[in-house]
């Protein structure tokens, strides 16, 4: 019978201990900075610059939040739903797959306007059926989700390596990729879309499936709370007792939910092989999978915070790169250190920051307190 | 017959190398577990700790050093994630996500700033390695038929942390069951409330045991980089503490059949390795990815086919909080 | 014998946040009696208890034990002073042995070898002093919870208490373990312990106690010898008005047999056969009322008629459909052919503490086509809805947007009834309707129960209160170890022959 929730106004607990989680982690990479003798005021500067100074970073910045928005997405249904996807790294590189093999099997038989929906519809589906089998054994067997995913992430990680090499390998190339698709089935880039307005900017990887993502979070917020589907799943993530006593099935949603996560995650690969490299390669997911869960965390599982969220480590990924290219002592592994500690501050002590803002809280208002109950 | 002999003692010595760091780490696991807190990030403290333990040899030219720097780190790791999950009751399934990147993205940057060599640290001499221990007498019964060779390949000429590792099973089991310490550890991860009102700090018994988990997943890390191989590369770890977090429910908790299951997984490694190159009749080569694939492969299958009876300590996973 | 006063607290208070769980409370307890401590639930009496046992410290006033003055930091510091104290729910470690859990905390050495010996020649002298045998190398999970009971008390004796305090001891018991339970108090209280009852049940308070302390609202209102008082007095006292001990009701005028329940067994998720071949009947216009202690099958029973859990033989037959191993029939459909159910336990299945009040209202109608489109769901419609119930059962405060767990037991418990009786069901299945809850919403639960099985709906009563049974059902089946052990009308019943039905022994056998 806790009355936690009443303590602190909804404010604080929705936007000023979230704030609060968000300056610590940035106050502790500023810590490292120094520690590798970097100015944290100069790194701050470079990398802001980087993410919005020239157009090309803006681009570049939009580009990686369409990634982020996906796999942000991915790991909240998971999450409303009671379960830990760590396997959108392997959802995302599969999501890919599919879509890339759509393009080259179906490419010169159908029209582009075709292709791309089929490809878009790929991805999902390549995404969800990676997630499929980790969901099923967690429904049926009780196997730990969240081994079984990280296990799948270095799965995918083998097939994707074993088809690049022996079956779709383009001879001729640095690293294995295969053949470049036709022009027909390229989602078009942003900068290319704008021309056709006759507005001009400079050329970028962001392309139109940032317009997906922003559908997508659009479908999950109507799905999770305004259909009944959502709230059978948010019931067996919050309760599974009462999910039961009410009809539902748990297993059924947990699959559920589960593909749908990786469907989401999946569609990494519309803006990855669709969109920018427009032929399957390696590596191509690399790091938004795990960067999903610092965005959904750091969202709060919410398709607006999320969207935020997905916005500022868009950023975080371009202004880090820029980083790495002005500075020879830092790589973009200061990004992933970012990421580690958004997750621990705003995921493990999420709510370090509580007791305090309850005791300023109740010292700022105690007076009004202490009349009422007089 | 004297061949399979061989090649049996051959298998079973690459397994025992292959599985200790793994049976280090699910020990660690199994004491943090026990009391109650679910530790995911046994990866991240291997990984830290491996790149401590190389760094330190590196450095001072001393493999023991290595393996306390390494423990150190561990230490620091484990107690961040006891801060977060017992102190601040995060959740600790996030924690450990948490501190797997972490250590991740902390070594790169920390080995590129110390060694710049890309991240990795220098390749160590072999006087700043473990290297392999001859036991006593071993040479001597070489040359007697089986048995002599079973001393000198298979138990003689270890390194001495594959012995530690052995070692640490029976050690952690008279812990577990026969200590003060080891009973209030097992109460506390079935239930927190008994302890508490016997007028034992649930707290102290939790931050206890995780440093127990830090202290041997830093020992199973400085083996990765100072023992098994000669310096600390980019993800060296390459999912054995996961691996590890497997054979620990697979063996449910108790640590000789988490030892074994970790035997299982180092064999069915082993086995792998000579699997290179072998043609299949009607498939050709296995593929090298494959072979690569097999441990995750093999740790999916043995989740799958248990059939989820297995009943981990009724308190873990849940922050203890006092109920009103 | 001691003499003089074991426990003296003077103007003790505890706030939690903005909650005053206790307010300047003043309570003196003599040496070698047994002191009963009554009230509602929230009225502060546990949290009283806990700060005399060290797990909470109180903000402000006196607590002197045998005339020293203390604060406890712990529950360790209570054990030294004398103070233990035995929980509602145990605290015991399942997979330990009786031995082990005893000496936790107590292990007399590191190694645990050391103190074994020791140990159990102690627990042998006390085992034989207070009358409390029970086999040490057991473990714990096999034990009977009369005999876990134990457990707790010799752990607290072992510890060196004397001062014992017991939560609410005999809810889980049957009455002859309850009249065991006394006669260990006795023995205990013969032997100069104090004994310190922390209880709802009015009976026993008259049955066992010498005085009693009333606490309402956080704060001690009353102090009464037993001798001296009533049931009724007591009752007054700790609600602040004139109470309805019993249920006005006419007679039924019975119909149909609705449920028909047919050699049914039911195993729970372990594989053990919790429910054995049991038959009977539930007929509209009527109250059926299952009594026994839980863990009987009842919970099992409860929930195979709601579709929540498998028939594995025999048949139920509900409104007319058939429900067996082969086919079974989901809880959405047995809600669509006229069945509502409101669980044992509220917090685990009749509500989602983390959802908002109307979203909980929603549980299990929230497919439903008043609410829901081809799509879409309308919330407002929920919300609504929900404004409705809360309306049609005085659930406060009004507020279909405040979290679920926000509200009291017996505005949660409000809610959740008027979930399921507005549906208009054929028949309703009750859980435990007044667990947790006040004595002013249990007035009001018991009348809208009746309220439904005067309008015709055939009702299923499950409750361990026995006062419960009684004054609600017209017919009474008493389930012991899976079988049903007696009927009887409840005109007839009174607790004594119930309770040796719950122990599953012959009237004529009974000796007394």
């Amino acid at each position: 019978m806790s009355q936690q929730g009443h303590e602190i106004p909804f404010w604080m607990d929705a936007i000023l201990l979230p704030f609060l989680n968000i300056v610590t982690a940035f106050a502790a990479t500023a810590g490292i900075f120094l520690l590798i003798g970097v100015d944290p005021v100069e790194a701050t500067q470079i990398l802001i610059y980087g993410a919005f100074g020239y157009e090309e970073g803006i681009g570049f910045t939009l580009y990686y939040t369409t990634n982020f928005i996906f796999t942000g997405l991915a790991v909240a249904v998971a999450f409303h739903a009671g379960l830990f996807n760590i396997g959108g790294e392997g959802q995302a590189y599969i999501g890919g797959l599919g879509a890339g093999l759509v393009c080259l099997l179906l490419a010169q038989w159908l029209p582009g306007l075709l292709v791309i929906p089929i490809a878009i519809v790929a991805s999902a589906v390549f995404g969800a059926a990676w997630a499929y089998i980790p969901a099923y054994l967690q429904a049926y067997r009780g196997s730990h989700i969240v081994i079984t995913t990280i296990m799948f992430n270095f799965l995918a990680s083998s097939l994707m390596v074993y088809m690049m090499v022996n079956v779709l390998n383009e001879p001729g190339q640095m690293s294995p990729q295969s053949a470049e698709f036709s022009e027909a089935v390229w989602l078009p880039f942003m900068h290319e879309a704008l021309a056709w307005f006759g507005i001009t900017v400079e050329a970028s990887p962001l392309n139109l499936s940032i317009f997906l993502a922003l559908l997508a979070a659009v479908f999950v917020w109507v799905f999770i709370w305004h259909t009944r589907w959502g709230y059978q799943l948010r019931t067996t993530g919050s309760n599974a007792s009462a999910a039961i006593y009410a009809g539902i099935k748990p297993a059924r949603v947990i699959v559920l939910s589960m593909c749908i996560s990786g469907a989401l995650a999946g569609m990494v690969g519309v803006n990855e092989i669709l969109g920018v490299n427009h032929r399957l390669l390696l590596d191509f997911n690399l790091g938004y999978g795990f960067a999903g869960i610092a965005v959904a965390l750091m969202g709060r599982n919410h398709p607006v915070g999320i969207i935020l969220a997905s916005l500022l480590f868009g950023v975080l990924y371009q202004g880090g790169a820029e980083l790495a290219f002005e500075m020879s002592n830092i790589t973009r592994d200061i990004v992933v250190v970012m990421q580690g500690l958004v997750i621990l501050f705003s995921g493990a002590l999420e709510f370090m920051y509580r007791p305090w803002l309850m005791k300023l809280y109740q010292s700022v208002s105690g007076v009004n307190r202490r009349e009422l109950e007089a | 017959m004297n061949e399979w002999f061989d090649i049996a003692i051959l298998a079973l010595d690459a397994t025992m190398r292959v599985s200790a760091p793994l049976i280090l780490a699910a020990l660690a696991g199994l004491f943090s577990e026990r009391a109650g807190v679910v530790d995911i990030s046994l990866e991240g403290k291997m990984l830290a700790g491996g790149f401590a333990a190389a760094a330190a040899a590196s450095v001072t030219g001393s493999a023991w050093l290595g393996l306390g720097a390494a423990i150190l780190v561990s230490l620091a790791l484990a107690l961040l994630h006891g801060f977060a999950c017992i102190t601040h009751r995060g959740n600790q399934v996030v924690s450990g996500v948490a501190i797997n990147i972490l250590a991740a993205g902390l070594t790169m940057i920390m080995g590129l700033h110390w060694f710049n060599q890309g991240g990795q640290t220098p390749r160590l001499d072999n006087e700043a390695r473990f290297l392999s221990l001859d036991l006593p007498g071993a040479q001597a019964v070489a040359d007697v038929p089986y048995i002599g060779k079973i001393y000198e390949e298979l138990i003689s000429g270890h390194n001495i942390l594959v012995y530690v590792a052995f070692l640490a099973v029976p050690f952690t089991y008279w812990v577990i069951y026969k200590t003060r310490f080891g009973l209030r550890l097992r109460a506390v991860g079935e239930n927190p409330n008994a302890v508490d009102t016997a007028g034992i700090s649930v707290t102290k018994m939790r931050y206890l045991a995780v440093l127990c988990c830090g202290v041997l997943c830093g020992i199973a890390g400085a083996y990765i980089s100072t023992a098994h191989n000669a310096q600390f590369v980019r993800d060296m770890t390459a999912g054995q503490g996961f691996i590890a977090l497997a054979a620990l429910i697979f063996g449910k908790w108790r640590p000789v059949p988490v030892m074994f299951a970790c035997l299982l997984f180092g064999f069915l490694d082993a086995l792998a390795v000579r699997l290179q190159g072998v043609k299949i009749a009607g498939i050709g080569e296995i593929p090298v990815q494959f072979i690569e694939a097999l441990p995750y492969l093999l740790t999916v299958i043995l989740l799958a086919g248990f059939i989820g009876r297995a009943v981990a300590p009724k308190a873990s996973g849940v922050p203890y909080v006092k109920e009103r | 014998m001691q003499s003089g006063m074991a426990i003296e607290l003077t103007d003790v208070s505890k706030r939690f946040g903005a909650v005053r769980a206790n307010d300047k409370v003043s309570l003196s307890i003599e040496a070698g009696t047994i002191h009963g401590i009554v009230g509602e639930n929230g009225a502060g009496k546990s949290t009283l208890m806990s700060i005399l046992y060290g797990f909470y410290q109180y903000d402000s006033g006196k607590v002197e034990v045998f005339g020293e003055p203390h604060y406890f930091n712990n529950s360790r510091e209570a054990l030294a002073a004398g103070i233990g104290m035995v929980h509602q729910h145990f605290m015991l470690v399942d997979p330990f042995t009786v031995l082990e859990n005893v000496t936790l905390g107590n292990e007399g050495g590191k190694l645990l070898k050391a103190g074994r010996e020791q140990a159990r020649t102690e627990l042998k002298r006390l085992a034989k002093e207070y009358g409390l045998s029970v086999d040490l190398d057991a473990r714990v999970s096999t034990l009977s919870v009369g005999l876990q009971q134990r457990v707790e008390i010799l752990k607290a004796l072992y510890r060196g208490a004397k001062i014992l305090i017991l939560d609410e001891p005999t809810g889980v018991l049957t009455p002859q373990e309850t009249t065991e339970l006394f006669r260990i108090f006795q023995a205990l209280k013969d032997q100069g312990v104090t004994i310190i009852l922390i209880t709802h049940k009015l009976q026993e308070i008259m049955a066992i106690t010498d005085n009693v302390s009333v606490m309402r609202a956080g704060k001690m209102v009353a102090h009464r010898h037993t001798a001296d008082t009533s049931k009724e007095d007591i009752a007054e006292l700790m609600v602040g008005r004139k109470v309805l001990l019993q249920v006005d009701k006419e007679t039924a005028t019975v119909g149909e047999p609705l449920v028909q329940v047919k050699n049914l067994s039911v195993r729970d998720n372990l594989g053990v056969e919790r429910v054995k071949k049991i038959s009977f009947n539930i007929r509209a216009g009527e109250v059926v009322g299952i009594a026994g202690v839980s863990g009987n099958g009842q919970s099992e029973l409860l929930e195979a008629l709601s579709g929540i859990c498998k028939v594995s033989e025999g048949s139920i037959d509900i409104n007319g459909t058939l429900v067996t191993k082969q086919q079974p029939v989901s809880p959405s459909k047995m809600r669509r052919i006229g069945l509502a159910h409101v669980p044992e336990d509220r917090h685990k299945m009749g509500m989602v503490n983390s959802f908002a009040a109307y979203e909980s209202a929603a549980l299990g109608y929230h497919n439903d086509k008043e609410y829901n489109g081809r799509f879409i769901m309308s919330r407002s419609k929920v919300r609504d809805y929900c404004r409705k119930l809360m309306d049609a059962f005085d659930v406060r405060p009004r507020d279909p947007d405040l979290k679920s767990a926000n509200f009291s037991g017996g505005n949660q418990q409000k809610l959740i009834l008027a979930r399921e009786m507005e549906r208009d069901p054929d028949i309703l299945l009750v859980g435990q309707p007044t667990r947790g809850v006040d004595i002013g919403a249990i007035e009001f639960i018991h009348k809208r129960i009746i309220e439904m099985r005067d309008a015709g709906k055939a009702v299923l009563l499950v409750s361990v209160e026995l006062e419960e049974i009684i004054s609600v059902s017209d017919r009474i089946l008493v389930m012991c170890d899976g079988f049903i052990t007696g009927e009887v009308a409840a005109s007839e019943a009174d607790e004594r022959t119930l309770g040796l039905m719950m122990t599953n022994t012959d009237l004529a056998e009974a000796t007394e």
